[in-house]
């Protein structure tokens, strides 16, 4: 819901540093998989009628909301399109990304 | 970004609850069916959730030890071990006096229908307290495409290539599972997350093994465009392909969506790359069969409870 914050990624020196118990030391949020994109979703949101469907379609979770509006979080979009295509007022148009 | 100050403001309704119990950054392939069933069942599961994940392509999502894109306890188990692993989880939990967490066994298709179908079956016999959820994407989609037993008849896979071509029909695990007269199971499906999610909260509060069986798309494996997974779903319980339904005590059947013009299932398969070669003879077959297991399953609904 809220814009997540990269997390650090940890460095392991050795085999000594790694925990003993299998247990996860933090999310996956240093892994910018916005990197992956090749069209970008941009929101006009003078059309936008605030339903949430991309929010809940986004299977990225990269679509988090602020001040009651739907925000693509660029950092880990996908690019895979399905906000564009669920949008019940088509506001949302993949745009060919500059490389 | 911020909005315009010509847009009047509105409180936007929400028909999920907004906590993440699943983040960015995660393995999947853009337009995965399999991360939006997690993140809804998550969504009604909560924090007090432990899941165990055998060898499927949530294993690979998850993302590479130490990390963890899930922010819940994740146990990655043996292929063939999802459902007893959770079984002993939740006994281990039970003995150190924990009885709220819930224990979720979380597989893929193949670690469901083919190899994890034994340990399954022991688990739904002795009526160990878990909820099972199998996503089902009808092939090993994490090793590359091969055919599992829920993949469907006519389907492409590496192993059943276009000129030997899937030629059985899929195992109906439903009417396996309801067979054990299981407390509670359902089908869902991730176009229907306001379904899906009351679906979980359901087998939340009851006590036993449920059995939930999900149907996620999966763009790489079916090719098909990545913005076609909710158009998939959606299509495949209006052609009636994955009817969705709820089984309780394995003799009330209750169908939750009842299409009212049912669609023909050649619009379901002509947007899939692995059905292509399909000619007119095997798609008549499959809408024979289809209707077929429709009709079946309405007669269970207006016999039932049996």
């Amino acid at each position: 819901m809220k814009k997540q914050e990269p997390t650090p990624k940890i460095d392991f020196k050795s085999e000594k540093d790694m925990p003993l118990a299998p247990y996860s030391l933090g999310l996956m949020l240093h892994n910018f998989t916005g990197a992956w994109r090749n069209i970008r979703p941009e929101i006009n949101l003078k059309e936008c009628i605030q339903c949430g469907i991309c929010w809940k379609f986004c299977p990225d979770t990269a679509i988090y909301i602020e001040n009651e509006y739907p925000v693509i979080d660029y950092t880990y979009c996908k690019g895979c399109g399905l906000c564009a295509e669920e949008c019940p007022t088509k506001c949302i148009t993949m745009v060919e990304e500059e490389k | 970004m911020k909005a315009d100050k010509e847009i009047k403001k509105k409180r936007m309704r929400l028909s999920l609850p907004p906590e993440e119990y699943m983040h960015s950054g995660h393995l999947a392939c853009q337009g995965c069916g399999a991360t939006l069933a997690m993140r809804y069942a998550l969504k009604a599961l909560g924090p007090r959730t432990a899941l165990s994940i055998p060898a499927c392509c949530w294993s690979v999502i998850d993302g590479p030890f130490p990390y963890s894109s899930l922010s819940i306890p994740i146990f990655h188990c043996a292929f063939e071990t999802a459902a007893v692993s959770a079984a002993g989880l939740k006994a281990g939990l039970e003995m150190v006096g924990d009885k709220e967490t819930t224990v979720v066994a979380w597989a893929g298709d193949g670690g469901t229908f083919d190899i994890g179908i034994q340990a399954l079956s022991g688990v739904a016999e002795r009526n160990d307290n878990i909820i099972y959820v199998c996503y089902d994407n009808e092939a090993y989609m994490n090793t590359g495409i091969q055919r599992s037993s829920a993949t469907p008849y006519g389907a492409w896979t590496t192993t059943t290539p276009v000129k030997h071509y899937k030629n059985r029909p899929k195992k109906d695990i439903d009417a396996i599972m309801a067979a054990h007269r299981i407390p509670y199971l359902a089908t869902a499906n991730i176009s229907y997350p306001e379904d899906l999610y009351r679906k979980v909260r359901k087998a939340k509060d009851i006590k036993g093994t449920r059995f939930i069986h999900i149907y996620t798309p999966c763009p790489t494996g079916w090719k098909t465009r990545p913005e076609d997974t909710i158009k998939l779903g959606k299509l495949a319980v209006q052609t009636c392909i994955f009817p969705l339904y709820e089984v309780e005590d394995g003799s009330t059947w209750k169908i939750n969506i009842k299409p009212r013009d049912k669609k023909p299932v050649k619009d379901y398969l002509r947007l899939q790359g692995r059905f292509r070669h399909l000619n007119e003879e095997a798609i008549s077959f499959i809408q024979e069969e289809v209707d077929k297991k429709w009709a079946r399953l309405l007669k269970y609904e207006e016999v039932s409870p049996l």
